[in-house]
C-alpha cells in the first residue's frame, strides 16, 4: 500500500526511525476485505440470477422437447390440451421492440441532436432535467396512459384498421417507445458531446454549414455512441414489463403479427403468470423460468453489443 | 456542452476568418443550403416538443381521470372489492415504505462499498476486477422481471425462504437498482481530484482515514443523489414485486417479516384490472399520489445536487 514505506535508505543515522507503520494495520486490510466483497456481491447476484434460471430448465425440457419449445406456434402452456412453442410471445416481444423503435429512434435521436448542437445552453439547461422526468415516470402510470388514452385515440386517428377488444400490441410498444426515448436522447446526446470541437471547428473554417457539420461530421463521428443508445433502448423495450401487461393484454396463444391485437409478450407472460396462483414444481411453473432464460439471454446479447460500441467510441476520442 | 464553450475568442476569429475566405472564393452556399439550416432545427425541434408532450400528456391525463377521487382518506383506507367510495392505499402506502426503508438500509452501505472499492482499491489490470466492472454493467441492463425471477427462485423460496413477504420484495428491488447506486458512487468518488488523496497521504493518513475523512465527505452529495434518483425508481417499480407476493389482497397494514403485502403500483395495477370504472378512477388517484411523491423525491435531489456542488 501506498501509505507505508517499508525500507529506509541504508546509511542513514542509527537513531533513524522508519517512516513505516509500528505494526500491521489489520483494521486497513479488515476494510479492504469488506468493500471487496460488496463489489463482489454483484457477481454473486448475476451467478444466482443465472442458476436460479437454469436449474428449472432439465426438468423442463424433460417434458417439453427442446425443438418444440423454440419452433412451436402455439403458446398455451396452462390449456388442457397444453402446448408450449414460445414463438409467439417472441414474436410479440419483437413487435414492442419495433413499434418502441419506431417512435424513439426519430423522437429521440432529433431531441440529441437538438440539444447538444442546436440549442442554446439556457435552453438546454431547462428542457434536459424535464426530459429526465419522463424517464423517472412510473410504468404502470404509463401503462394505464396507454391503455385509457391511447389505445381509443389510435382507433380513432385509425378508423380503418380492424382494432378488437381493449388491448393492442402496437399501441403498448408506442407507449414503450415514449418511456426509452430520455434514454436515447441522453446517451446519443453524450456522444456527440464527446466529439472533438476541433473536428466541427476544421469543417466550420471550410466554410460548411451548421447543417453539413451536423449531418457529415459530428453524426458520423458519434456513430458508435448513437448505436450503443438504441441497442440500449432496444434492450429495454424487450425488457419492459408493465406496460405491455397493461396495454397489450393476455393475447390469444397462437401466431400474430397484427398490431391492433392483444398480444402476449415474454416479459408480460411471465408477470401474469407469478400472479395466479400455480403450484411449484408443475410443468408450467417451470415456463416461467424457461421464457426468463430466453429473455435474460436476448437482453444479455444487446447489453453486451452496447458495451462493446461504447467502448469503442471511447477509444477514439477519450 | 457545445463547441461554443470551448472556444476561445482567438479560434473564434480564426474560424470567422477561415470561414469568409472560404464563402468569398466559393461563392455564398446553394439555395438547398438556406432551406436546410431552416428546416433541418425545425424538425429536429419538433422531436423535442414530441417528447415534451408526451410527458405532458401523461401526467395531464392522468391529474384529469384522477382528480374525482382524490381525498385524504385515500391515504389511509384500506383497499375494497365492492365499495371504491370507502377504498384506498393505506396498506399499499405501508408497504411501500416498508419495501423502501429495507431497499435505502440495503443499497447505501453496499453501494458505496463496491464503489469505493472499484474506484479506489481495485487494480484496473487484475482480471478479477475487469470481470466485476463489466458485470455491474450487464447488471444494469438486466430487465427488472428477471430479478423477480430471481426473487421468487432464491428469496421467497429456495436458500434465504422468506416467503412472500415485505422484506423478500425489499431484497429483491435493493439487488436490482444497485448497480444504479454503484454507478453513480463511482462517478461522485472519480470527482474528486486526486490533490486532496495525495495530501491526506502525505500527511501520514492510512488509506482508509483519507476515504472517510477526506474523500467520502466530498463525494457524498454526488452519492446521496445517486442514492435518491434509485429510491425514486424503486419507489415506482412494480414487474419484481409481481414474482414476490406484492399482489397479494390486503386490508391490514404489512409486517416487515411477515404476512402479505402490497404496495402503490402494484395496488395501482390491480385497481386498473376491475371492471368497474370508479377503481379505474382510483388507480389514476394512485398515480397522482406516486406521482407527488416523485416529484418531491426529484426535487430533494436537484436541491441537494445545486446547493452541494463543488467545482474544484
Amino acid at each position: 500500500m501506498a501509505s507505508t514505506i517499508d525500507s529506509v535508505a541504508p546509511g542513514g543515522g542509527a537513531q533513524r526511525r522508519t517512516l513505516g507503520a509500528a505494526r500491521p494495520r489489520y483494521g486497513e486490510k479488515i476494510i479492504e476485505t469488506s468493500i471487496f466483497l460488496a463489489a463482489v456481491l454483484s457477481v454473486v447476484v448475476t451467478t444466482g440470477i443465472v442458476l436460479a434460471l437454469v436449474t428449472p430448465l432439465p426438468e423442463f425440457f424433460r417434458v417439453v422437447p427442446f425443438g418444440e419449445f423454440l419452433t412451436g406456434t402455439v403458446w398455451a402452456p396452462a390449456f388442457a390440451n397444453p402446448s408450449f412453442g414460445v414463438l409467439p410471445i417472441v414474436v410479440g416481444t419483437l413487435m414492442v421492440m419495433f413499434f418502441a423503435l419506431i417512435v424513439a429512434i426519430p423522437v429521440g435521436l432529433s431531441s440529441a441532436i437538438y440539444l447538444s448542437e442546436y440549442a442554446s445552453p439556457r435552453f438546454r439547461k431547462v428542457v434536459k432535467p424535464v426530459l429526465e422526468v419522463l424517464e423517472g415516470i412510473p410504468t404502470v402510470a404509463t401503462g394505464l396512459f396507454a391503455f385509457f388514452f391511447l389505445r381509443p385515440l389510435a382507433e380513432q386517428l385509425l378508423p380503418f384498421l380492424p382494432w378488437q377488444g381493449p388491448f393492442s400490441i402496437g399501441v403498448a410498444g408506442v407507449a414503450v417507445g415514449l418511456l426509452i426515448v430520455p434514454l436515447v436522447a441522453s446517451v446519443s446526446s453524450d456522444a456527440m458531446r464527446a466529439v472533438p470541437a476541433a473536428l466541427r471547428e476544421g469543417a466550420y473554417g471550410l466554410g460548411a454549414t451548421k447543417f453539413s457539420v451536423t449531418v457529415r461530421v459530428v453524426l458520423p463521428a458519434a456513430l458508435s455512441g448513437i448505436v450503443a443508445a438504441i441497442v440500449l433502448a432496444a434492450s429495454r423495450a424487450i425488457g419492459e414489463t408493465m406496460v405491455v401487461l397493461i396495454a397489450a393484454g393476455a393475447g390469444n396463444p397462437n401466431l400474430s403479427f397484427d398490431p391492433t391485437k392483444g398480444v402476449q409478450t415474454m416479459t408480460a407472460y411471465i408477470g401474469g403468470r407469478a400472479t395466479g396462483d400455480i403450484a411449484q414444481g408443475t410443468v408450467v411453473y417451470d415456463t416461467i423460468f424457461a421464457v426468463g432464460t430466453l429473455l435474460f439471454l436476448f437482453t444479455l446479447a444487446m447489453n453486451m453489443l452496447a458495451i462493446k460500441f461504447v467502448r469503442r467510441f471511447r477509444e477514439v476520442y477519450e | 456542452m457545445s463547441d461554443q464553450e470551448y472556444r476561445t475568442e482567438r479560434t473564434r476569429l480564426a474560424v470567422a476568418g477561415a470561414r469568409a475566405t472560404t464563402k468569398s472564393i466559393v461563392g455564398d452556399g446553394a439555395r438547398a443550403d438556406r432551406v436546410s439550416s431552416f428546416v433541418f432545427p425545425a424538425a429536429l425541434l419538433l422531436g423535442v416538443v414530441t417528447a415534451l408532450t408526451a410527458l405532458v400528456a401523461i401526467i395531464g391525463y392522468s391529474l384529469y381521470r384522477g382528480w374525482p377521487a382524490l381525498r385524504w382518506s385515500l391515504l389511509t383506507n384500506v383497499p375494497s372489492t365492492v365499495n371504491p367510495d370507502n377504498a384506498g392505499f393505506g396498506p399499499a402506502i405501508w408497504g411501500t415504505v416498508y419495501v423502501i426503508g429495507g431497499v435505502i438500509a440495503l443499497i447505501v452501505p453496499l453501494g458505496v462499498a463496491a464503489a469505493l472499492y472499484l474506484e479506489e482499491y481495485a487494480n484496473p489490470t487484475k482480471w478479477w476486477n475487469r470481470v466485476i466492472e463489466l458485470n455491474i454493467q450487464n447488471l444494469a441492463g438486466v430487465p427488472s422481471i428477471v430479478f423477480g425471477i430471481l426473487g421468487l427462485a432464491y428469496i421467497v423460496r429456495g436458500p434465504l425462504s422468506l416467503g412472500f413477504v415485505a422484506a423478500a420484495g425489499s431484497i429483491t428491488v435493493a439487488l436490482l437498482v444497485l448497480p444504479t447506486v454503484i454507478l453513480a458512487s463511482r462517478e461522485a468518488l472519480r470527482s474528486v481530484p486526486p490533490s486532496i488523496r495525495e495530501g491526506s497521504m502525505a500527511l501520514g493518513a492510512t488509506k482508509w482515514q483519507t476515504m472517510r475523512g477526506q474523500v467520502l465527505p466530498a463525494a457524498l452529495p454526488g452519492i446521496l443523489t445517486g442514492v435518491i434518483l434509485a429510491v425514486a425508481r424503486a419507489i415506482g417499480e412494480a414487474a419484481p414485486l409481481l414474482l414476490t407476493g406484492a399482489v397479494t389482497f390486503v386490508t391490514f397494514n404489512p409486517n416487515f417479516f411477515d404476512g402479505g403485502y402490497s404496495t402503490l403500483p402494484t395496488m395501482i395495477y390491480s385497481y386498473a384490472g376491475r371492471p368497474q370504472d370508479a377503481f379505474r378512477t382510483l388507480a389514476f388517484a394512485g398515480v397522482i399520489v406516486m406521482l407527488i411523491v416523485l416529484f418531491a423525491i426529484n426535487s430533494v435531489a436537484i436541491w441537494l445536487r445545486n446547493r452541494y456542488e463543488r467545482t474544484w
